[in-house]
């Protein structure tokens, strides 16, 4: 069964094949195309100067969903990449080594200019210089984003990016497409990113309400997809929100919940909240280990992995270059680890939610490391049930059915046995 | 009475415990986990009828006459002589079968039935022998291995080729008769048990057999039952039925220790590290799916490497001097490692040592994820009855963890089961 389409998904499904249509005739148009990755990405930038972005792991990630992945592991493998390299970076390159096909069936073009922003994954740094090998002619930008290891964003670190979208980032775009940056049209896409933004977080936290009318998680990976991806700081982009906080308060005030491909949930048992990125090659599979429990995802860290918005941040057309630069610097992944715990707790107080699960993803060392040290944070001070399950990205080799299963087999009970011990209590009150 | 059954498949053994009404345990059962999931959560639940009519059938022989003592003394040998007339007849169901494929062997099979007719009686009469002097240990030797260790010894005797023919047979024969249900009588068979007590007990035995029927139609048809353990979704039990072992260990633990917050258990082929709460309720757990280095299995393999049973790996591990470095965390490996180190002259007292701490070391592993040991500590599963084991665990978890109160308890396997039956009387 596919999954329900509601208007908004069928917009951004426009989107995206115009998007890669646009890459699949960069010959004829003379645009030039940028390769850079979703945390902290600059697309207002490169969109400023008329650029196309791709971003690998987005293709990676598409290329598990359509089952494709496998292949371009095993190719990543044969000429020397091991079996513990990432599985974003070994899709990415197996897909390259089969003629850059994308997720459209069109062939993407080669990269003009390769910008390295580098937040929080270290892979991120090799997978480039890897790239770099493959594509010997493009020109190649590093923008270095320091950690939040303090929790904070310093002035010092705005300044540092600034300086290095100034002397480095910048001159480099305009060496590739030989335009000087237009002020004007990046403070109008800055605009209109703040313009989404805002929608995106009423989207959000439209999970407040009981039932809630989303699923933070399996339908939030949609959501964000627009923003995080190559039309922020568009007029589509913007639209695209519009269409999708329309309908979400259609399901609210209809007290709907979120639809999943068997349809709107029944029942919400189960609130919760998840760390992690989700599984992509068995992706319903996976989604429906939760919803047939009748469980709802009200809060998730990795739809907040391209940007984090929750705290008021919104692009701003003022300081463009210190707004790109705080953007950069505030995504999930660039944040310590007691400001990761300070969002979940958060997701857990607005949404009121009944249990945590950590996806532990074999791939992602940027997620992965401190999940455990998060889980038990949390677990002690809230008190709630967390389940801890392992999957990868897109190398389908470390998705297994029956181990999950077999584990959220029981995180269901402990949220069960907890519900039927606090009745039993309110009973004997 | 009202009866509340659990029942929790593992991967070596299955488990059955009956409760009543206030939570007291009635009766026990347990046997080795085999193909047929059904067929052994049956022999358990059985096992545990059968025990729980003997317990009643105790307390009340015992309060009519009292001397609660001197009553125990006498229903150990009446259970004795119970368990070994279940085994009499498993054993002549396998034993026709055995026949049955030696015949199937046209050019050898008077060769073969004649050496079967040879051993067989030497066989029953060994292990009646164990039975009746007290010997087996009815919670970790079952029909399986009681049989094939006397067999294996009755067979010794032969050159290696009849040996490898006569192990053949019996290799083909013990699955399909293992995986037979065989129903027992309880009258009938306690009625031949009593007859099998010693004469001087007869005014004993006259004391038993009043209350035989009465006991013996007692109902222990459970009100509620619930299944759980590693082949739980195999039982034929309804969903709500079927119930996570990570929660039914905690409440089983929980039960028996109160203040217990952090449960390890370690089974056959899982460990699992189980964080709860003051109620009982699990908070988080960790647990094994993708390697058994850290489980029972890793013992078992090692002692077929040894060619020793598993009860004989802790004591003989008691005995180490020192703990030799065991680098290997897959068990295939270890056994590897094993060889190794008796080849160079270690003492295999001390290797055994050495992977008993490497089981132990990646259980710690597992228990760390978790979130650590907390006090109270509880440590369950059937690797838990063995010495060195928890000599580890003990040492292990008052070194990583400060100077904990460390619990552990001789039901310590059946903790899954009870946890199930507990589960049971809440939701009552």
């Amino acid at each position: 069964m596919s999954v329900q389409k509601e208007n908004s998904m069928l917009k951004q499904k426009q989107m995206l094949a115009d998007h890669f249509m646009a890459l699949s005739q960069v010959q004829t148009t003379g645009k030039k195309v940028c390769y850079t990755f979703v945390p902290g990405n600059l697309t207002e930038l490169i969109t400023a100067f008329d650029m196309l972005p791709v971003y690998p792991e987005i293709n990676s990630l598409q290329s598990g969903m359509r089952q494709k992945s496998r292949d371009f592991i095993r190719e990543a493998e044969d000429v020397g990449y091991s079996e513990d390299v990432c599985s974003y970076v070994k899709c990415d390159i197996g897909m390259m080594l089969q003629g850059n096909i994308g997720p459209t069936d069109q062939q993407l073009p080669s990269p003009d200019i390769l910008l390295l922003s580098y937040t929080g994954c270290f892979v991120f740094m090799k997978w480039f210089e890897n790239l770099r090998h493959l594509y010997p002619k493009a020109e190649i930008a590093m923008l270095h984003i320091p950690y939040q290891a303090d929790g904070k964003i310093e002035p010092s670190a705005v300044q540092y990016i600034k300086d290095q979208l100034l002397t480095e980032v910048i001159p480099k775009f305009e060496k590739v497409t030989g335009k000087k940056l237009n002020d004007t049209v990046l403070a109008d896409c800055m605009s209109r990113s703040a313009a989404a933004e805002d929608l995106l977080i009423n989207v959000f936290e439209s999970a407040k309400h009981r039932p809630s009318p989303i699923d933070a998680y399996f339908g939030g990976v949609y959501y964000i997809g627009p923003i995080f991806t190559s039309f922020r700081g568009s007029q589509a982009c913007v639209e695209y929100y519009e269409e999708l906080w329309k309908e979400v308060q259609h399901r609210v005030a209809n007290k709907l919940g979120p639809i999943t491909p068997d349809g709107v949930i029944p029942e919400e048992k189960y609130r919760l909240v998840v760390e992690g990125p989700p599984n992509w090659t068995n992706f319903r599979d996976f989604w429906k280990l939760f919803y047939e429990h009748g469980a709802v995802f009200v809060g998730s860290t990795y739809t907040r992995v391209g940007g984090v918005y929750d705290y008021g941040f919104r692009h701003s057309p003022e300081d463009p270059l210190a707004s790109l630069a705080e953007y950069c610097l505030g995504c999930y992944t660039n944040r310590n680890l007691p400001q990761r715990i300070e969002l979940i707790e958060k997701f857990i107080d607005d949404c009121d939610a009944d249990g945590l699960v950590i996806n532990s993803i074999k791939s992602c060392n940027s997620f992965s490391a401190g999940q455990l040290a998060m889980m038990r944070d949390i677990e002690e001070r809230r008190g709630i049930p967390v389940g801890f399950i392992e999957t990868d990205l897109v190398d389908p080799r470390y998705y297994s059915y029956s181990n999950i299963k077999n584990r959220l087999d029981s995180f269901f009970q402990m949220l069960e046995q907890r519900k039927e011990f606090s009745a039993r209590k309110a009973a004997t009150v | 009475m009202t009866i509340y059954l659990g029942i929790d498949l593992g991967s070596t053994t299955s488990k059955a415990i009956m409760i009543d009404e206030h939570g007291k345990i009635i009766g026990r059962g347990i046997t080795n986990t085999r193909s047929d999931y059904n067929v052994a959560a049956d022999i358990a639940r059985m096992d545990a009828e059968f025990d729980s009519r003997f317990s009643l059938l105790r307390r009340r022989v015992a309060s009519d006459s009292g001397n609660l003592e001197k009553w125990n003394s006498i229903f150990n040998q009446l259970e004795s002589r119970f368990h070994y007339l279940q085994f009499a007849k498993r054993f002549e169901i396998l034993s026709q079968a055995m026949f049955a494929h030696a015949k199937e062997l046209e050019e050898s099979k008077k060769d073969l039935t004649q050496k079967f007719c040879d051993v067989f009686p030497s066989i029953r009469n060994s292990v009646r022998d164990r039975f009746f002097n007290g010997e087996v240990s009815s919670s970790s030797e079952f029909f399986r291995d009681l049989f094939s260790a006397a067999f294996m010894q009755a067979i010794d005797q032969y050159d290696r080729a009849t040996f490898d023919r006569l192990v053949a047979v019996y290799d083909r024969s013990i699955n399909p008769v293992e995986n037979q249900l065989v129903e027992f009588d309880f009258l009938e068979l306690t009625s031949q048990a009593v007859r099998l007590l010693p004469e001087e007990l007869a005014e004993s035995r006259d004391q038993i057999t009043r209350h035989l029927k009465e006991i013996g139609s007692v109902s222990l048809e459970p009100a509620d039952y619930i299944g759980t353990g590693y082949g739980r979704q195999l039982l034929p039990f309804e969903k709500k039925h079927i119930k996570s072992e990570i929660l039914c260990h905690a409440l089983g633990a929980h039960d028996y220790f109160p203040n217990t917050r952090t449960v390890l258990d370690i089974g056959g082929q899982d460990t699992k590290a189980i964080q709860v709460d003051e109620h009982g309720l699990v908070t988080s757990f960790q647990m094994n799916d993708r390697c058994a280095a850290g489980c029972g299995r890793y013992l078992g393999y090692i002692a077929d490497e040894m060619s020793i049973s598993v009860s004989e790996l802790g004591p003989m591990a008691m005995k180490a001097d020192r703990e030799t470095n065991i680098c290997s965390t897959c068990t295939v490996f270890a056994g590897a490692e094993l060889r190794e180190h008796l080849n160079l002259g270690e003492r295999k007292e001390n290797v055994l040592a050495g992977l008993h701490l490497a089981i132990v070391q990646r259980a710690f592993a597992l228990l760390a994820r978790s979130g650590g040991a907390r006090n109270e500590f509880t440590f369950t599963g059937g690797v838990a009855r063995n010495q060195a084991v928890v000599k580890y665990v003990s040492g292990m978890a008052r070194s990583n963890y400060g100077n904990l109160t460390i619990n552990l308890h001789p039901d310590s396997i059946f903790m899954g089961a009870l946890g199930a039956a507990i589960f049971c009387l809440q939701r009552k």
